[in-house]
């Protein structure tokens, strides 16, 4: 929150404001109507000061909008009207204090040029406060903004510690430095799996879409790393029909999903499984299917660590697709057990 | 110096790997079992009784973690205690938590020079416990100590971080109809296996849930786990009795059964 508005200062900033306006009107008046320059300018400064006390701690006795430091709505009327009648009395007392006459006489001889003046006082003062309101409501929309920035730039950094997961990383590096031991081509194989893994998951949130077909090869890596780690007890299966190779999806959009059948599903599961990923066109749509046949719903896996995954998920497709895309977590039918993760979206 | 030791890691290249390096550190450490999850480990250990076991925490059916809990209770009484290593990838709860019960832990890829301090420490403490005379101290004190101190560390043991709303009233399934039982009739609760059988004066539920998700939701000052498989009402403990060998039982109110309490919980019954 920048303290422009709540700090002592802003009054005296906001005095000087009026000032150099009623400066300005003192001296716009005195080279269209000439007259005693000094007059003008003692009333203009009397008046417009007088009108911005009577605003500016006159809002003070009203409910103010947190976010502007203003009244909302009629009170800002009110108050606004109140503080002009008020200001413009006291004003022009303190003008007529000075130069020892009487501008309510002006009234009495000239009706008009005394309407005149009370027209552009309340001009000006209209004027000034829109200033200060809209410069508020400008502040307001620039620490929206910022908000805004921050808590995306926050979403996307957990997201990458989502998908860097630690604990999977420096795993996968443990088997790897095992791997260069014994089995020095696998292990090259392995870092080439990490590498484009690692290559996927960094610039995947830079480019908006990549075709299925990118996408299935990214999971590829991924399982195949996860292989390495859980030997027998992780099988893969992944079907993409030729016709879907080229439809664009949001880039890793399936990862989660793989992560929470690996790390809920399969893990825990003592017997391991097997991990199913295709695609297939339904009518209007495509439906991409993440089944494995671990440990299931119910052992307490829809627990908080499954939410993020799916949440993000969720709020891609959201923002894409809108309505029309959907993701599903139910459990998968069949003797095998464990979770069915289905994505729709529009082809 | 020779020794008996258990290797429990799920991932089997790694797992390999540790035998090699530890064959390289401590070539007369005679490693008497290498197993793949957790219940395999308990079993392993249980039988064949090494002085030293090495667990990874994150395994298959149970953690690192509960594995020690397991075999600390059901440990034989004339057997010196063994000692435990944790390894682990990374964990953010669990570095500190080792720290802070000085238990000794391998971070995986595990460095040599690492592995060859932790021997040595490891050695150190056998040649203490051959050192001590009989019965001098009592084996097992210090061990426990670390466990409970793991124990309570949220996040570690598997189960939810912070304990969100107090439980009041069971809702457990009886064919179509679902029985509400209040928490304060509750005599006792006990896991069966990925059940939890919720006990009281008069009859007995089965509730799908695993007991250490239903842990968080009691209150620790009514309800007093005394085994890694039950969790009793304070209130409902007439008697604790300790026989000649040491082993502490319960008698409960209105209930006939007798209730075993592990050697990790003993310590909370003691006369006033």
């Amino acid at each position: 929150m920048t303290p422009v508005e709540t700090d002592r200062w802003h009054y005296l900033r906001h005095a000087a404001v009026v000032a150099t306006f009623s400066a300005v009107i003192a001296l716009g008046l005195g080279i269209a109507k000439g007259g005693d320059w000094i007059q003008q300018l003692v009333y203009a400064e009397a008046i417009g000061l007088s009108i911005w006390a009577c605003t500016d701690f006159g809002r003070l006795l009203f409910k103010l909008d947190p976010e502007t430091h203003w009244p909302t709505g009629w009170r800002m009327i009110a108050m606004q009207t109140g503080a002009v009648i008020v200001g413009y009395v006291i004003g022009t007392w303190i003008g007529d204090q000075y130069c020892g006459c009487s501008t309510f006489e002006v009234w009495r001889h000239s009706a008009r040029t005394f309407a005149g003046y009370l027209v552009l006082c309340i001009a000006t003062t209209v004027a000034i406060s829109f200033f200060f309101l809209s410069r508020g409501r400008d502040q307001r929309r620039l620490r929206q903004i910022a908000t805004a920035q921050r808590d995306a730039s926050e979403a996307q950094l957990k997201l990458l510690e989502s998908q860097l997961e630690p604990h999977m990383l420096f795993n996968t590096l443990a088997n790897l430095r095992v791997l260069i031991g014994i089995d020095p081509p696998r292990a090259q194989a392995m870092l080439d799996q990490l590498i484009a893994f690692l290559r996927a998951t960094l610039s995947g949130s830079q480019q908006p879409f990549h075709a299925l077909s990118a996408e299935f090869a990214r999971l590829s890596d991924y399982l195949q790393l996860m292989q390495v780690r859980m030997g027998d007890r992780l099988q893969t299966r992944l079907a993409l029909p030729r016709d879907l190779a080229d439809l664009p999806v949001p880039p890793l959009v399936l990862q989660p999903l793989v992560e929470n059948a690996i790390k809920h599903g399969l893990e825990p599961h003592v017997g391991g499984g097997r991990i199913e990923i295709s695609a297939e066109r339904s009518g209007t749509h495509v439906v991409l299917r993440v089944r494995d046949t671990g440990a299931g719903l119910a052992a307490g896996a829809s627990a908080a660590g499954t939410r993020f995954g799916l949440e993000q998920v969720r709020r891609r497709l959201q923002t894409i697709y809108g309505a029309a895309a959907t993701l599903d977590l139910r459990p998968a039918g069949g003797s095998e057990g464990g979770t069915d993760a289905i994505v729709t979206l529009p082809a | 110096m020779h020794a008996t030791a258990l290797i429990a890691e799920d991932e089997a290249l790694l797992a390999a790997e540790m035998r090699a390096q530890l064959a390289r550190v401590w070539p007369e450490l005679d490693i008497v079992a290498t197993v793949g999850h957790g219940a395999a480990a308990v079993e392993a250990a249980l039988r064949l009784r090494p002085q030293i076991l090495f667990l990874d925490i994150r395994m298959p059916g149970m953690t690192g973690l509960e594995v020690a809990q397991a075999i600390a209770e059901d440990w034989p009484d004339d057997c010196a205690a063994p000692l435990i290593v944790f390894a682990t990838a990374y964990d953010q709860y669990a570095l500190q938590a080792f720290d802070h019960a000085a238990v000794d832990y391998l971070l995986k890829p595990i460095d040599a020079t690492r592995l060859a301090q932790t021997c040595a420490r490891v050695q150190a403490a056998l040649a203490a416990q051959r050192e001590a005379p009989a019965g001098a101290a009592p084996p097992w004190e210090d061990a426990l100590g670390q466990l409970r101190s793991l124990l309570a560390t949220p996040g570690l043991s598997g189960s939810v971080a912070a304990a969100p709303e107090r439980l009041q009233v069971i809702q457990a399934g009886v064919g179509n109809a679902i029985h509400l039982v209040s928490v304060d009739d509750v005599a006792y609760f006990e896991a069966a296996d990925k059940y939890v059988r919720v006990v009281t004066d008069t009859r007995e539920h089965l509730i799908r849930v695993a007991l250490r998700d239903l842990l968080p939701q009691l209150d620790p000052q009514r309800f007093w786990q005394i085994h890694r498989g039950t969790v009793v009402r304070a209130d409902a403990i007439a008697v604790a009795e300790r026989d000649e060998s040491g082993k502490l039982t319960l008698t409960l109110r209105g209930r006939p059964e007798r209730l075993a309490v592990s050697r990790l919980y003993a310590h909370r019954f003691k006369a006033m």
